[in-house]
């Protein structure tokens, strides 16, 4: 096999510009391997890449951990990172690999899809960043270009102050979601919704955003139709996790609940 | 086909692997190094039984891929104890009867070992989370949490 050690970023982009796939934490890339769902006999190991690695304001590199976003991210995004996987992969596992991934079960993306996150890429041609709706394209299917790299992700640089996440799994650690959600909220109520694992990507549900952005202090009538909205919203399929309906219900059930938290 | 040379520092020991294939370090470490402490159970990160320290940090060997451990400091189950001496993690669940099929245990045991290395005095709840990615199906987890609230001295 033929294996890349980079010492700088554009060593790293030289290398997938040539085919090499880039390994980061390799609890996705491994997982397919063990399997033998991938074979990749030319990699770039980027895990002890510094510019990767880096955390300035608004914007976090590819390589930052679960561990650390789970200690230091903004609070429904480190609420996120809590629930991702166990310690050890946490550890390993990056915030890049979630986004490359693109699992519609993927824990960090709806945070990102609700703060309308920018994907950073670069190749050996330049750079350029995607909106995330524009990045995300279906189950595990981007836009990423073969001979590109996610490099990070732009936050907004203002986020809501109140923002929750959470995700309804059949137990408490290493559990992939059957829904997964985060509802944050504007001082002048503007609301963002955005749910994981009920449509092949990460969705907003925009109507029940703008029906309760509206009204400033939610009745229970209200409460009740936005659940209902975002229920509707969504488009979640049956398979061995769960069915369609459940994740529906619990789809209105966990925006509510969380859009609740937020107005506490 | 090609081989990488990897060299890493493997507890404690300048060591070389000849690896040929996009293989995990799990495998280089039971099939190349002589190291079968580290368990292969699930291969996919779920059950913690290969657990090891890489760089001072807590992984699943599983999921490492080998050629990715090129320089690094690897600390596996072996390189817990000193001589005949148990590491205190060891010896709690040797005390609190924390070893049933022992199939778990080396995991349980690197596990523990970055707890306490980070965290020597954790709450009940700070054990059961550290522990959240090793699985045992004996199911021995009463006396694994038992033995490291013991290690904590007395934790609740």
């Amino acid at each position: 096999m033929n294996v890349t050690y980079p010492d700088s970023l554009a060593d790293a982009l030289e290398a997938v510009g040539a085919g090499a796939i880039p390994l980061a934490g390799g609890t996705d890339l491994m997982v397919e391997t063990n399997f033998g769902h991938a074979d990749p006999q030319d990699v770039v190991v980027l895990r002890r890449l510094d510019e990767l690695a880096v955390w300035e304001g608004n914007l976090l590199g590819a390589g930052v951990t679960w561990r650390k976003i789970e200690t230091a991210g903004p609070r429904a995004l480190a609420q996120a990172a809590r629930t991702v996987g166990s310690p050890q992969i946490r550890n390993a596992g990056t915030i890049g690999g979630n986004i490359g991934t693109a699992s519609p079960a993927g824990d960090g993306l709806p945070f990102l899809a609700a703060v309308d996150a920018s994907i950073e890429l670069a190749s050996s041609r330049g750079t350029r960043s995607l909106p995330w709706d524009e990045f995300f394209l279906g189950v595990k299917k981007t836009a990423l270009g073969p001979d590109e790299m996610i490099t990070g992700v732009r936050l907004p640089d203002e986020l809501p102050e109140r923002q929750e996440f959470a995700k309804i799994g059949a137990r408490n650690a290493m559990v992939i979601a059957t829904v997964c959600c985060v509802v944050t909220r504007g001082d002048g109520g503007a609301t963002r919704v955005a749910l994981g694992s009920v449509a092949p990507t990460p969705i907003r549900a925009r109507r029940a955003e703008e029906m309760i952005s509206s009204v400033a202090t939610p009745t229970d009538n209200d409460l009740a139709e936005f659940a209902r909205l975002v229920s509707e919203e969504v488009t979640p399929i049956t398979d061995h996790r769960s069915t369609e309906e459940y994740r529906r219900h619990a789809s209105g059930v966990l925006a509510r609940r969380l859009l609740e938290r937020c107005l506490r | 086909m090609l081989a990488v040379i990897v060299v890493f520092n493997l507890n404690g020991k300048r060591s070389t692997a000849r690896v040929m294939a996009p293989t995990s370090l799990l495998d280089v470490l039971r099939d190349e190094m002589g190291l079968p402490g580290s368990k292969s159970a699930c291969e996919q990160g779920e059950c913690g039984s290969c657990s090891v320290m890489l760089d001072d940090v807590l992984v699943c060997s599983c999921l490492v891929m080998a050629v990715d451990a090129e320089g690094s400091d690897i600390r596996t189950v072996e390189g817990m104890s000193s001589g005949d001496f148990l590491h205190p993690v060891q010896e709690a669940m040797h005390q609190a009867g924390a070893v049933q099929c022992g199939f778990c245990t080396p995991g349980f045991v690197v596990a523990a070992v970055d707890l306490f290395e980070k965290n020597p005095k954790p709450s009940t709840e700070e054990i059961k989370e550290a522990l959240a990615g090793n699985l045992c199906r004996c199911t021995g987890y009463g006396a694994i949490l038992r033995a490291f609230e013991d290690l904590a001295g007395g934790a609740k």
